[in-house]
């Protein structure tokens, strides 16, 4: 298909001076299709983030609405200056980056699993799209109630201790909690991965093989750097994804134990303390952090979710 | 290629650990949802709810309205929510994949935003405008939301299928003498439909899984969906957790999912590999 794309391409003449009746026809038909969803995606994501912005700057605490004023940039200043929302920022960074790292490794054993199979594709890919498909707030309770002290599994298990009562303290909640993240979303990222795989060509493989490369040599030499676009698209969505990390840590933890992410904290003092001004403050700020994310991966890293579209 | 008897054996040892990873928490949540409330403490095993099953909690998970009404809600919702954004994709997705028009990079990067845009920053602001326009605790106050989110993964995979039809056919159809409308239905609906299907999976499942909305756009049984019920959920006391309760009704909206994805698979991959790589 790629191929039938730039084949069309490369045959259409040059674009005429002049935009043709036809052309122009077409034109208001695509702009007409297109419209409802730009303008939904517009109203519905544009607006209320420039409402949210507006908040931002109002003293405006749904208990006492009256004393709605303009503020300017004081909520800001209370939230960059408590250590609350610092203390969220890191927790929600930790948890990001060592999940998503968890899961570019697995999800990588996975689809190399996946693209040399000998036989067996079809179950692994089956029981991979399990976690894919269950209710995120299900699986937080899975793994919450596996681990509960009281009619959990997992203390029964070897090498555990029998008193162990993890979501009862921070570590042991952080690590539940990565555990869900990690088990939930690792199968798209190796089917992402997978995707990524089929590009890389066996010849490649084959002649590095011939000139005495051994598999792992072949894997950081060839697999990892033809593979750097896909790579890099899954890290991008995986990361913005766990960043905005909500349901699993209200299901397990609520934010307790020293768990609370930038998320969890947007929602309690939105609609907990009904605090608009303030809450809304720390929802542009989670904003602006997505925005320096993207930015990040797309400008310092290069990374394009149009690279891999046809010039592959 | 003839593979050695260990290399076989490593790969079924790989397939085997695979299968345990991704099936631990649903048949711990099965085994749950089986084990009476007197059991819970006393009898810990992984497998004991799926060997002594007992259909109590299930019975009590249908007996009133607790659940019941939510998941009639996160039914409704997710379907009309699926509905709308496939429509409304479908058409952006045929321009974008057939038309040629000046503002398609435009288009296409405004999706990829909205991809990317975190819902937890516009849940104050709608919040605040929901109750003020009267969709606070409705349906169409979740499927706003809901449509407007799935619309990019919608059209960015209906775009990918979409550029894979021959539209040639149609010509084709009408050279032939069909009418317009004959070769569209004909030759085109056809064509389109798996993709279509597949979309409508994905922003399904999309919809029925999420929490952050249902949790903060509704607060009464009106229309509260299953995920935000299962997390208000409630004991006979309030210190009561009912394990048993909520494990039961994790299952009965886990595994009809879990059934239409299994049979789907290979369209479903297809789907989330056109629309995040291909994009």
């Amino acid at each position: 298909m790629e191929a039938a794309t730039t084949e069309a391409t490369r045959v259409a003449p040059a674009p005429p001076p002049k935009v043709t009746e036809r052309a122009r026809e077409e034109r208001k038909l695509a702009w007409m299709l297109c419209a409802p969803a730009v303008i939904t995606m517009l109203l519905v994501t544009g607006f209320p983030i420039a409402y949210a912005v507006y908040l931002s700057l109002q003293k405006y605490d749904l208990r006492f609405p009256d004393q709605k004023e303009f503020v300017g940039l004081s909520n800001y200043v209370d939230a960059l200056g408590s250590s609350t929302w610092w203390g969220d920022v890191w927790n929600t960074s930790l948890i990001t980056i060592v999940s998503v790292s968890l899961e570019l490794a697995l999800g990588m054993a996975i689809a190399l699993v996946m693209h040399r199979a000998i036989f067996g594709r079809g179950p692994v890919r089956a029981a991979i799209l399990i976690p894919y498909g269950i209710v995120t707030v299900v699986a937080a309770f899975a793994w919450r109630y596996a681990f509960d002290p009281a009619s959990g599994f997992v203390q029964g298990l070897p090498l555990i201790s029998d008193t162990a009562a993890p979501l009862t303290e921070r570590g042991g909640s952080l690590i539940v909690i990565i555990l869900t993240e990690v088990w939930k979303t690792t199968p798209f990222i190796a089917l992402l991965l997978l995707a990524g795989l089929a590009l890389v060509p066996d010849e490649l493989h084959e002649a590095a093989k011939v000139d005495g490369a051994n598999a792992m040599q072949r894997f950081f030499r060839i697999t990892l750097p033809l593979m750097r676009p896909a790579i890099l698209v899954a890290l991008l969505f995986r990361t913005l994804d766990a960043f905005r990390l909500f349901d699993t840590v209200f299901i397990q933890t609520q934010g307790a134990n020293g768990t609370e992410t930038v998320s969890i904290l947007s929602y309690n003092v939105l609609i907990n303390r009904v605090n608009l001004g303030l809450g809304s403050a720390v929802s542009v700020l989670i904003f602006i952090c997505v925005l320096l994310i993207a930015f990040f991966f797309v400008k310092v890293l290069g990374t394009s979710t149009a690279q891999q579209r046809g010039e592959v | 290629m003839t593979h050695t008897p260990r290399e076989r054996a490593a790969w079924s040892l790989a397939i085997f650990m695979v299968l345990v990873y991704a099936l631990v928490p649903v048949m711990w949540m099965i085994s749950l949802s089986l084990k009476p409330a007197d059991k819970l403490s006393t009898e810990r095993g992984f497998f004991y709810g799926i060997f002594h099953p007992d259909f109590d909690n299930y019975d009590t998970i249908f007996s009133g309205n607790v659940f019941t009404k939510p998941l009639v809600n996160s039914i409704g919702i997710a379907a009309i929510a699926t509905f709308i954004a496939i429509l409304l994709a479908s058409m952006a997705a045929y321009a974008l994949s057939r038309l040629d028009f000046p503002g398609k990079t435009l288009i296409l990067s405004g999706a990829l935003a909205v991809a990317m845009f975190p819902p937890i920053s516009i849940v104050g602001s709608l919040f605040n405008i929901w109750r003020n326009i009267g969709l606070y605790d409705t349906w169409p106050g979740l499927i706003i939301p809901y449509m407007t989110f799935t619309l990019p993964l919608a059209i960015y995979t209906l775009s990918a299928f979409f550029r894979e039809i021959p539209w040639e056919l149609e010509q084709a159809a009408q050279v032939d003498g069909a009418t317009p409308f004959q070769a569209f239905r004909k030759v085109i609906v056809p064509l389109a439909a798996p993709g279509v299907f597949t979309a409508s999976i994905l922003v399904f499942i999309f919809a029925w899984n999420d929490f952050i909305f249902a949790n903060t756009l509704t607060s009464t049984d009106n229309a509260r969906t299953v995920p935000a019920a299962l997390a208000f959920f409630t004991g006979e006391s309030q210190f009561e957790q009912p394990i048993g309760a909520i494990s039961a009704a994790a299952v009965v909206v886990t595994v009809p999912i879990i059934i239409m994805v299994l049979i789907f698979q290979r369209r479903i991959v297809a789907g989330l590999t056109a629309g995040a790589v291909k994009g």
